[in-house]
């Protein structure tokens, strides 16, 4: 074929490149993400009061919906209480509410981030709270 | 139509790659400034607006001179262009995306520049100046390509090019009356605070952009086999003129309202800029060579005898353009910033690292330049013209 | 069938275009987190207009206007810039004849040629700011008219400073964080989100506090810093469509100036320049 060396040498890279992720992780999957929900915080509740502004279903799918929503019926529109589908009522605030419970950033947020590989900036601005030794 | 900027001799290829190499290096310092901030540049809380809008500010009249051919050639049948108009549409792409480029080199948070998109503001100048250099873009990528991929077959262009370029000749004034737009509305900055600010733009883009025209239109001549021709660079040349008269006499009705009125807050940056505070002058010696080579340049264009031969036109262009350049790439933005709204003064010059990331996207342009023009030109070189007995090569 | 390559190729492209088109189409369409009931802070402070004045009197020695300052930089996490140039202030201080330019003479008394101003943004209700931000990212709350700044949607294009007639907007040339440590005498506070580099700021008349039922840092500062001196304070905070606040009474016995206000943009802090008595 026309040009046969240069694009035998070109699949060779192509397939190189392509498979390198494989061999680079040496075929093991990733470890699922395992957030930790034993903070201080949390354990100083009593256990039927150990509960998250929504379920966990609706929050593991719809968290990052959810403080959107937020953040834009806080910083636009001036309203900080939110109230959830049991009727309890919550302050809009990730550093002051969602962050007062879930005060380990690198065992709980960071477990799913960075096995999903996404790496949302919320922490340049909000201070993420300073996680002690367990 | 790409494929033939692929070939090409030792001398394409070895500029070609400075550019690239000039690129490089910019994009390295980019990486550094996305990384660190835009405080490696000179811009500070009170001069908050640099080189990057300043460059961006002129390549928006280069942009819109587009104009200055295509009119005469599609509204007038002005034949004689007929032969520059698609270096002038290719000049107004490759000028177009180094605005872009500097616009998104230039924000604090250029993730996040879709939020123009997302989130469309009617009332803000800047979304409507996103919107028409968008537009601009696409007309005449739209445009050029076409009517150059007609010529290529030997066909007359297609009928559905002719809106288009009717709509890109009333769109070009309006890419640059909307960039004015951004400075002629602040009543924050009083040097920029005028009705002419708007007409001051076209004037000066109408003058630049031909320069730089002429400028491209002589080198292609040099150094390829297409020769844009000797009567339509002289008809630049007229134009160059006359919008240089216009500009000089703009920039003198604005010193005469600021000078004559007294008033402090429109003169105090006239003042800055051509005198300077006490040690404040940074700027001084540098908008003074913008006005001594403008006076160069005028005096060089408007005889006749001086404009008709090439080399003296030629120096006449460079003096243009680069007076503008400074004039309008600089020292208007500066001097808007300069007193700030405490009548102190902090005082501007852009850094080392600002300085190439800027050369960097005139070279990015450069590139898109020389491979727009080396396509137009490998296909305008096998088409044979012999419409005023100027023949020009004819391919084997 | 056959087709050629410019054909195939004019497919494929269309066909993307839609693909991804459509994917985008069908996420909007989803259902989009059930609007729960939401509602500000039934605590929270309410105005129409909210405004402030400041009595230039009470400010004479240093101390009585840098309690204001150190209370709003350290309650909103400002950072202390080494470099001047690129510093970021909310709240500071300049004579008259820098904070009024224009308005002064040089037969100005010497003592008020000397006097501090505090200056911050001015929440105007015409605000030239908001009407260049290309993303609404700085935007005039409609219920009480305070100027907000939305941190999360600035692009950093810093048309917002280059319109501000009163220099009142600072913007982050690098990471803010490593400038707000303990030995800059300025430490975080937990309860509010420090800024990012790339993206303006400005006083934002404290509107977490007044979410909470509290007056703005400065405003609670000033008063505390009068209780400790016995003098007046010096700032005063309130709702201008409301005739009984605080600050319609003031104005209503007080001569007062705003900055630049002959630009139209209808400033919202009020400047009063001596005695004392009001209803």
């Amino acid at each position: 074929m026309y040009n046969g060396g240069k694009i035998i040498i070109g699949l060779i890279v192509f397939v190189g490149l392509m498979v390198f992720p494989y061999i680079y992780e040496g075929g093991r999957p990733a470890a699922k993400p395992d957030p930790k929900l034993d903070t201080p915080e949390i354990l100083k509740l009593p256990v039927s009061e150990r509960k998250c502004v929504e379920s966990k279903a609706f929050m593991t799918k719809e968290h990052m919906k959810l403080l959107n929503q937020w953040r834009d019926w806080y910083v636009r529109e001036g309203n900080s209480v939110y109230i959830n589908t049991e009727g309890k009522s919550y302050t809009i605030s990730l550093q002051n509410t969602c962050m007062k419970c879930h005060s380990n950033k690198t065992k709980f947020c960071d477990e799913c981030h960075n096995y999903a590989a996404v790496s949302p900036y919320c922490w340049d601005c909000h201070i993420a709270p300073k996680e002690k030794e367990l | 139509m790409l494929e033939k900027a692929l070939v090409g001799g030792k001398r394409y290829w070895l500029w070609v790659c400075c550019l690239l190499a000039v690129i490089g290096v910019g994009f390295i310092t980019y990486l550094y400034q996305f990384r660190v901030g835009l405080g490696i540049t000179g811009m500070s809380r009170d001069v908050s607006w640099g080189l990057y809008i300043g460059q961006f500010t002129f390549l928006v009249g280069v942009a819109a001179s587009g104009v200055m051919v295509v009119l005469p050639y599609y509204l007038h049948n002005y034949k004689k262009f007929g032969r520059i108009t698609v270096l002038g549409e290719f000049l107004a792409i490759a000028a177009v995306i180094m605005c872009m480029l500097f616009i998104f080199i230039d924000m604090g948070q250029p993730r996040r520049v879709l939020n123009v998109i997302l989130h469309p503001t009617p009332n803000s100048v800047m979304f409507f100046d996103m919107l028409v250099l968008s537009g601009y873009l696409l007309l005449n990528v739209l445009v050029g390509w076409t009517v150059l991929g007609a010529e290529r077959k030997e066909v007359a262009a297609p009928k559905w090019v002719k809106p288009f370029i009717y709509l890109s000749i009333a769109w070009a004034p309006s890419i640059h009356t909307v960039t004015a737009f951004l400075y002629a509305g602040l009543a924050s900055r009083p040097f920029w605070l005028s009705a002419i600010m708007a007409a001051r733009f076209l004037a000066s883009a109408f003058a630049g952009g031909p320069a730089l025209l002429i400028l491209l239109a002589m080198i292609v001549r040099k150094y390829t086999k297409f020769d844009p021709g000797k009567e339509a660079i002289q008809a630049l040349g007229k134009i160059v003129t006359y919008f240089m008269i216009t500009n000089i006499f703009f920039l003198g009705l604005e010193f005469f309202t600021a000078f004559y009125s007294q008033m402090p807050e429109h003169m105090s940056s006239f003042i800055y800029l051509y005198s300077g505070y006490g040690t404040h002058a940074k700027l001084v010696p540098v908008m003074w060579l913008s006005s001594i080579l403008a006076l160069i340049a005028l005096l060089m264009l408007i005889f006749p005898q001086i404009r008709k031969q090439e080399p003296l036109l030629a120096i006449a262009c460079i003096a243009t353009f680069v007076s503008l350049w400074i004039d309008k790439g600089f020292g208007l933005v500066v001097g808007g910033f300069v007193p700030n709204p405490f009548e102190r003064i902090t005082e501007y010059w852009p850094t080392l690292p600002e300085s190439l990331i800027t050369l960097a996207v005139w070279a990015i342009g450069f590139l898109v330049l020389t491979v727009l023009y080396k396509i137009a030109i490998s296909i305008k070189e096998e088409v044979v013209f012999d419409k005023y007995g100027e023949k020009q090569v004819k391919t084997e | 069938m056959s087709m050629d390559r410019r054909e195939f190729l004019k497919i494929t492209g269309i066909s993307s275009i839609l693909g991804i088109g459509g994917i985008f189409a069908a996420g909007g369409l989803r259902n989009l987190v059930e609007a729960q009931q939401v509602m500000p802070n039934p605590e929270g402070l309410k105005a129409k207009h909210w405004a402030m004045v400041v009595d230039v009197s009470q400010f004479k020695t240093d101390e009585d206007y840098q309690v204001c300052i150190d209370a709003c930089h350290h309650v909103h996490n400002v950072p202390s810039i080494v470099n001047k140039k690129q510093e970021v202030k909310w709240l500071w201080t300049d004579t008259f004849e820098h904070a009024f330019p224009g308005q002064g003479n040089e037969f100005v008394p010497e003592k008020m040629k000397e006097m501090p101003f505090l200056v911050l943004c001015n929440h105007c209700t015409n605000p030239p700011c908001v009407r260049v931000c290309p993303t609404k990212a700085t935007f005039k709350r409609k219920s009480d008219g305070i100027v907000m700044m939305d941190m999360h949607r600035c692009i950093g294009c810093r048309f917002c400073m280059a319109a501000c007639p009163y220099g009142a907007r600072s913007f982050n040339f690098k990471d803010p964080r490593p400038f707000i440590t303990k030995e800059n005498d300025n430490y975080p506070d937990l309860e509010y989100p420090t800024r990012t580099k790339g993206v303006v700021e400005k006083c934002i008349f404290c509107y977490e506090r007044l979410a909470k039922g509290l007056m703005p840092a400065c405003v609670e500062a000033s008063r505390e810093h009068a209780k400790k001196t016995g003098k007046r304070p010096g700032l005063y905070f309130g709702d201008l469509d409301d005739p009984d606040s605080e600050v319609r009474k003031i104005l209503s016995v007080h001569y007062s100036i705003r900055r630049k206000p002959e630009l139209g943009t209808q400033p919202n802090v009020y400047y009063i320049l001596g005695g004392n008595e009001y209803a």
